[in-house]
């Protein structure tokens, strides 16, 4: 009897171990987020005198509306607005292109198989791996070729191309899973290429595409190294505007307009994250390898 | 294959050629945009180009200079320091963080929720994050020295020696609720039996985990240092934001350096030809993984 009362004294023990732990690593994962709110709500003499901790005397929404409205951000005094457009009227097209075309490449990819489409496939496998500094400099030239330099529509077509290999390999390995039975019944029975996709293929469709939706919309949304390179004042999208105005080194640093800032730029990634978690993970781990 | 030998007419020829008709965009794009791309970038690291790319051909002149520029070097050691130290912490935390979510947690869907948020972050917040609470004067030194512990530094944010271990800092608060998402699936994916066998057999829950779950998560630890070898490798955001590669080029990493030269210094062909070097690292982890993943999927 005392042994197993000893075991189970342990195995008390154990468990506050355990959930201690986790909550303790919540804890540290929160915590940024935590500083970064009560920040972005303080003034800035309460910045200056109290802790990052403290929470708000009296909190105001003055900095948010600075950081949304009328912050300098390089030679504009208008904030963080026009930036976070831009990168909605990047994001829609790329992400709406890259999936649609991933999509019928994945079907092709699965399901009509030629010859020489196993290579293509490898080949484009590799081409997520690529670190992207590797094309930046003849994409720089082809953009300027294209009359596209430092325009939002370059930028669509980057991240549509460089999107592709990730979209193409999300449904190929969706489809590859739908029973080719299926589709060779339909074939026999008349059905075309394209009526196959329509009638068999897009109804059962649905979570890939959002799968794939939300993972080209958080990889594009958070994009930083093609917005530095191909775009310059007004056509910026959000997460280079956010460090040209967290890493300006004119006058007094205000921190809760960055933190306000930051946060406005990490909202539309949080939402999709909150709303839609499940298919968000789902594309983390299939989509593992980009990074 | 979709050729259909009874009609032989225009219109099921067209038929027939639609899914070669329908990725050719995409194949085009693909080697030009992809590998045209990254022969144009080896052109360019060959020759003299400044501001703008000549193509006057010196074979590997500048990569030779390239591993003779101090700036290289520290680059090259910053991503040994920071990808080991990234890697090792976020596998080890991530691997417990899962083990311990997997002891039948009654709020496991929050507590998941949690840590994998910072993967919905761009490295841009992130970083604008932990350069506020790095940050010597206002952040976690003026904390705790309010708590009173007044002689307390923690100024690694500004110190040369210590700026890019800021880095690691941010990038493991980022990237470990990912990699325990991926052994968390890796220990779903093991079969009961094997532990109730060995639990019958009076092994212990620590000796069953080391002897037995461990061992067997091997492709999740080879995955997951896959991965996060090529985050590191591609790493730029957060050092722009948090550190801007300073103080000086204390924390420069190979993607920066990159930058530097390619896009701000004027120096295209010693850009290329580090993004070269770039490439060559990537593919020296990456072509044997996806070989071996390949080879695993057709033995399976």
């Amino acid at each position: 009897m005392p042994d197993a009362i000893r075991r189970s004294r342990s195995e008390t023990a154990g468990r506050i171990l355990i959930y201690g732990t986790l909550v303790l690593f919540a804890v540290y994962f929160l915590v940024p987020l935590f500083v970064m709110v009560i920040t972005s709500v303080k003034n800035m003499d309460e910045i200056r005198t109290g802790t990052l901790i403290a929470l708000p005397q009296q909190p105001t929404l003055e900095p948010w509306l600075k950081a949304w409205g009328y912050a300098t951000i390089g030679v504009t005094n208008e904030g963080i607005r026009g930036f976070f457009w831009n990168s909605i009227r990047m994001v829609i097209p790329a992400v709406l292109f890259s999936t649609l075309i991933g999509a019928v490449n994945g079907y092709v990819l699965s399901k009509w198989r030629f010859r020489g489409s196993d290579t293509f496939f490898a080949m484009l496998l590799l081409g997520c791996f690529i670190p992207f500094q590797v094309v930046l400099l003849p994409m720089a030239r082809t953009l300027g070729f294209l009359g596209l330099s430092e325009s939002i529509w370059g930028l669509v077509l980057v991240h549509t191309v460089y999107g592709l290999a990730f979209t193409t390999l999300f449904f190929r390995n969706y489809y590859v899973a739908v029973p080719s039975e299926l589709v060779n019944a339909a074939r026999i029975d008349g059905a075309g290429f394209f009526r196959i996709f329509w009638k068999i293929m897009l109804p059962v469709s649905t979570p890939i595409f959002m799968v794939t939706i939300i993972w080209q919309t958080t990889q594009i949304w958070n994009d930083f190294l093609f917005g530095v390179c191909f775009s310059t004042g007004e056509t910026q999208p959000v997460t280079v505007a956010l460090n040209n105005l967290v890493n300006t080194s004119s006058s007094v640093k205000e921190y809760n307009v960055d933190m306000a800032a930051a946060i406005i730029a990490a909202l539309p990634t949080l939402f999709v994250y909150f709303v839609a978690g499940k298919y968000f993970v789902r594309g983390l781990t299939a989509g593992a390898v980009k990074g | 294959m979709p050729t259909d030998a009874r009609q032989p007419g225009l219109a099921s020829l067209l038929e027939a050629a639609l899914p070669k008709v329908v990725v050719a965009p995409s194949f085009a794009a693909m080697l030009v945009f992809i590998y045209g791309f990254i022969l144009w970038t080896l052109y360019i690291s060959m020759t003299k180009s400044t501001f703008l790319p000549t193509y006057d051909f010196v074979g590997l002149a500048q990569y030779i200079k390239l591993w003779r520029i101090e700036r290289w070097w520290v680059a090259c050691r910053n991503l040994l320091v920071y990808g080991g130290l990234f890697i090792f912490f976020c596998t080890v935390l991530g691997l417990m963080l899962a083990i311990f979510l997997d002891q039948k947690i009654r709020i496991e869907g929050a507590l998941r929720t949690i840590y994998l948020y910072p993967l919905a972050l761009s490295f841009v917040v992130t970083g604008t994050a932990w350069k506020w609470l790095l940050n010597p004067g206002l952040g976690i030194e003026r904390l705790v020295r309010e708590m009173g512990w007044s002689s307390f530094t923690f100024d690694w944010l500004v110190t040369s020696e210590m700026s890019i271990y800021c880095v690691v800092i941010a990038a493991v608060w980022q990237s470990t609720g990912f990699v325990m998402a991926m052994f968390l699936a890796g220990l779903r994916g093991i079969d009961d039996a094997i532990i109730k066998a060995a639990q019958v057999d009076g092994a212990g829950l620590t000796r069953i985990y080391w002897k037995i779950i461990i061992p067997s998560l091997r492709p999740v630890f080879f995955s997951a240092f896959i991965i996060l070898t090529h985050i590191a490798i591609k790493s730029f955001d957060l050092v722009v934001v948090l550190t801007r590669g300073g103080p000086g080029y204390s924390s420069d990493l190979p993607a920066t350096f990159m930058y530097a030269y390619a896009f701000t210094r004027g120096r295209l062909a010693m850009g290329a030809a580090s993004a070269m070097m770039m490439f060559a690292m990537v593919m020296a982890i990456i072509v044997p993984y996806l070989y071996s993943e390949l080879r695993r999927k057709r033995d399976a």
